[in-house]
């Protein structure tokens, strides 16, 4: 928790309404992002019990499973679900792009977009994690045969998982997580999980506070639960008889059909206010401008997706129930550097998450007072150009003599760090030695200097290159870290039991 | 009575004590600084009921769903006299699966705490399995009988508690949050056990930490059984019985008169809960039937948004001090002088950036 993050919900709760901790919006949105709010039947292992699915807001499609602890309708609503998701998927593959790889010696092909998942809160990403562990093993032949595209989703859903995990993908997105990355409410980041009390913050109806607004969204007689969890209430008053009356009316047609269309109320009821809300919390997002990087990342997410899409053209199989110890290495060291470069990133782009770093002594603001753009350092072999500046800040400088220093407006530029000097009023003059980013030669590109005048931000964040880590070959892992691995383990899904 | 019976009966209003299951008393361990929750919970009040007096009920609700398949699937485990749960548990232990168990359904009869005590402490340590063991704990001076639908099993001359739980293990791993609470709960039993043990002159320690948790595996119904260490849970709770053994200390805290009477005026129940002393956090919310209205009195207060909210706010503890500080209108004691330089730096960075100053 930043000290600034806290002052934001400090003066949320003070104002009545979430306060933002972003100037910028942090993730890519898509123009049709598919919207899925699920529901899961109490106690059971994650049982569906009813999704509203969609990538615009008039495009809700209510999928309802009408006894849920029964197999047979589990699997056909993930052939429903299936129905819905792959053909979304399509969508973006009929157009790639050129990217060229290996400093411009060859050329790849991606897709020129990607799908994009949105869910309420973690528990959906859970979910959708689970669904896809429980159908990816499926087979359409055997004891217990499912539609062919049931696997097929349980894979593109395992794939979505596996990208929420990645720092900085906007694949598959938690809307509470998307908005407490912008907002900052006057509640605990418990209670920011719970998206319509979130909302309540965010934007409370006229004439309440979001304090308020998030009390009365609590209540779920006034405001159903965001799912996957359904409310005891209603399961217990309103879900267990409807569920009944439809497992009576077995033998009559006319009372099934009633029974269903009853289910299908109650259920909608229960999914449609979060169904608005998840469209009311992508237009808050929308409305703010995307931050310089978000689509350099989103272009990660379109490799991952094209990656994918390729895997299963080719006949790869499904992903393994758990990675072998090489790969579970090679992808917690991938997060890591994501998870790094994300912070980095985001800091670039938005002088508010700039700001906490300032805070803490990482970074400083400051008014360059003197610049040197002809200096040439010929000390060495070659004379090469090394501008010098001078930077006045009233902040505290934590830098030591000889650190490397950066400037989001000139990311590809180095400044080093020559003279620290305390001046008058609590000011220091700093003086940096710039290298890189001027163009050849030994005069610098214009604009590639900062003149005087200009009020600079100096920060130890680099957004440059982070080294991959070096992983051995499956084959060659030594024993006593996992060995060399079986492979997936034959999946004997079928073979589960079944209640 | 004592007199500190006499004064948690006043608290209480008069009404019997409510009764205490192992989830009530392994709650008590969820915020175990609050003076509040530990008098109540000692006197035996119905809290409930008095948070729903206050206009501030809890939402515990169970889904009857959950109810159904809990039973469904905890039958199914103790079906055929244990066999298969001797098995699982045998093999989980590492110990060689015995031909067969004794199984003693201790559940439903009459004398209950007796033949509990007596079936338990028998001599013998061939392969048993005691279902619905009767067990006692004492709770803030009280004798709490504790109905759980747990086995104890006796394996190798071991007791082990055996918990059935309905929630899955996928691929080796279960909700966190949910196998926590089943580990506390599992502490309870253990540690009723072992005071069991004990009082019959017997080693409390034939009663191992190790507790076997039986749930569904993946998403079928055939049960996986895993080990859990409960040694931790079971110093946190002896600690916070311990503490609500020493009730008088409490007490002591507590205003004279206080009594959280269910029929008194809810006006006059929420300002005599006022008096007593509470320490909300949003843990709360998952813990304790009084949340909301401790959360209601708590508005203002930093610790209400979280301790990591509070601690990077210098541990200042309430919101409108926090933004004095600031904004630099409040001079700072001298303890806060670090926390205000801290605040007013972050609140000039932050203005500097909303207002557009580049970064
Ligand atoms: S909700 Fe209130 S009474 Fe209960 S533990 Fe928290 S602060 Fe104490």
């Amino acid at each position: 928790m930043s000290t600034l993050r806290a002052l934001a919900q400090a003066q949320a709760v003070a104002a009545g309404v979430a306060q933002p901790v972003a100037t910028v919006r942090h993730l890519h949105l898509s123009d049709r992002p598919l919207v899925l709010v699920p529901l899961a039947l109490a106690g059971e292992a994650n049982a569906p019990l009813a999704a509203l699915v969609g990538a615009a807001p008039d495009e809700a499609r209510l999928l309802v499973v009408p006894q849920p602890r029964n197999r047979d309708q589990r699997f056909a609503f993930a052939a429903e679900l299936a129905g819905i998701v792959l053909p979304y998927l399509d969508e973006f593959r009929d157009r790639t792009e050129a990217v060229p790889v290996d400093r411009g010696r060859d050329v790849r092909h991606r897709y020129v977009d990607a799908p994009q998942v949105l869910v309420p809160n973690p528990a959906g990403i859970t979910f959708l994690r689970l669904f896809g562990r429980s159908t990816r093993f499926r087979r359409p032949d055997g004891e217990h045969p499912v539609h062919p595209s049931v696997p097929l989703l349980g894979r593109w859903l395992t794939f979505f998982a596996e990208r929420a995990e990645h720092p900085g993908s906007a694949a598959l997105v938690a809307l509470t997580e998307a908005l407490t990355l912008h907002w900052a409410t006057g509640q605990s980041a418990v209670e920011d999980l719970h998206l319509p009390a979130l909302l309540g913050w965010l934007d409370p109806p006229p004439g309440l506070t979001g304090a308020e607004a998030a009390a009365r969204a609590e209540d779920p007689a006034r405001c159903p639960p965001a799912g996957p969890a359904t409310d005891p209430d209603f399961d217990n008053h309103r879900l267990a008889p409807a569920i009944e009356a439809y497992t009576r009316a077995e033998d009559d047609p006319a009372a099934r059909a009633a029974a269903y269309a009853e289910l299908e109320r109650l259920l909608r009821d229960q999914l449609t206010p979060t169904w608005e809300l998840m469209w009311r919390g992508v237009g808050l997002l929308r409305a703010l401008p995307p931050g310089a990087r978000v689509a350099g990342r989103w272009d990660g997410d379109k490799d991952a997706f094209t990656a994918h899409a390729e895997h299963v053209d080719a006949g790869g199989g499904p992903q393994p129930r758990r990675d072998g110890a090489v790969a579970a290495a090679a992808r917690l060291h991938r997060l890591e550097r994501a998870l790094a470069s994300y912070a980095v990133q985001r800091a670039y782009d938005d002088p508010l998450v700039m700001a906490e770093h300032r805070l803490t002594g990482e970074a400083f603001v400051g008014d360059v007072t003197l610049a040197d753009p002809k200096r040439v350092d010929d000390t060495g072999r070659r004379p090469v150009l090394r501008p010098r500046i001078q930077v006045v800040t009233t902040e505290p400088v934590l830098v030591p003599v000889g650190a490397t220093l950066h400037s989001p407006a000139r990311p590809g530029q180095k400044a080093k760090v020559v003279f620290v000097t305390p001046a008058a009023d609590g000011k220091t003059e700093v003086v940096l030695e710039l290298s890189g980013g001027m163009g050849r030669g030994l005069t610098a590109a214009p604009g590639s200097v900062p003149e005087v005048g200009e009020r600079l931000c100096l920060t130890t964040l680099s957004d440059g290159f982070l080294p991959a880590g070096a992983f051995p070959a499956p084959e060659e892992t030594p024993w006593t870290h996992g060995g060399p691995p079986a492979g997936a383990p034959a999946p004997d899904a079928s073979a589960e039991e079944w209640s | 009575m004592t007199d500190t019976a006499q004064r948690l009966a006043e608290i209480r209003g008069g009404v019997p004590p409510r009764r205490h299951n192992a989830r009530t008393i392994a709650a008590l361990t969820g915020n175990p600084g609050c003076t509040r929750r530990a008098v109540l919970d000692s006197a035996g009040v119905d809290k409930p009921k008095l948070a729903e007096r206050v206009g501030f009920p809890a939402r515990f609700g169970q889904s009857r769903f959950a109810i159904t398949r809990g039973n469904a699937f905890e039958a199914q485990v103790k079906a055929d006299g244990g066999a298969e749960l001797l098995r699982l548990v045998a093999e989980r232990l590492g110990v060689p699966v015995p031909d067969g168990a004794t199984w003693t359904d201790l559940g439903g009869d009459e004398d209950r705490p007796e033949r509990s005590r007596a079936a338990l402490t028998a001599p013998g340590d061939g392969p048993a399995l005691f279902d619905h063991p009767l067990l006692g704990l004492d709770v803030a001076g009280r004798r709490v009988h504790l109905e759980p639908d747990l086995v104890a099993a006796r394996l190798a001359g071991r007791f082990h508690v055996v918990e059935v739980k309905s929630f899955p293990v996928i691929d080796g791993q279960a909700d966190p949050a949910k196998v926590a609470a089943a580990a506390i709960q599992s502490a309870v039993y253990v540690l009723a056990l072992r005071d069991l043990l004990a009082a019959d002159g017997q080693d409390p320690d034939l009663v191992s930490h190790e507790v076997v948790l039986v749930c569904p595996r993946d998403f079928a119904n055939r049960p996986v059984a895993s080990l859990l260490d409960v040694r931790k849970q079971l110093l946190v709770l002896r600690r916070q019985l311990d503490r609500m053994a020493r009730i008088d200390d409490l007490l002591a805290a507590v205003p004279a008169g206080f009594t959280a009477q269910l029929t008194a005026d809810p006006a006059t129940l929420a300002g005599a809960l006022t008096g007593v002393p509470a320490n909300y956090a949003p843990d709360c919310l998952a813990a304790c039937e009084l949340a909301y209205f401790c959360r209601h009195e708590a508005r203002g207060h930093t610790g209400a948004l979280g301790r990591p909210v509070r601690e990077a706010l210098g541990g200042v503890a309430e919101v409108a001090e926090v933004l004095a500080l600031a904004e630099g209108v409040r001079a700072p004691e001298p303890e806060q002088a670090e926390a205000a330089a801290l605040l007013r730096a972050a609140a000039r960075l932050r203005a500097d950036a909303l207002t557009g100053h580049p970064a």
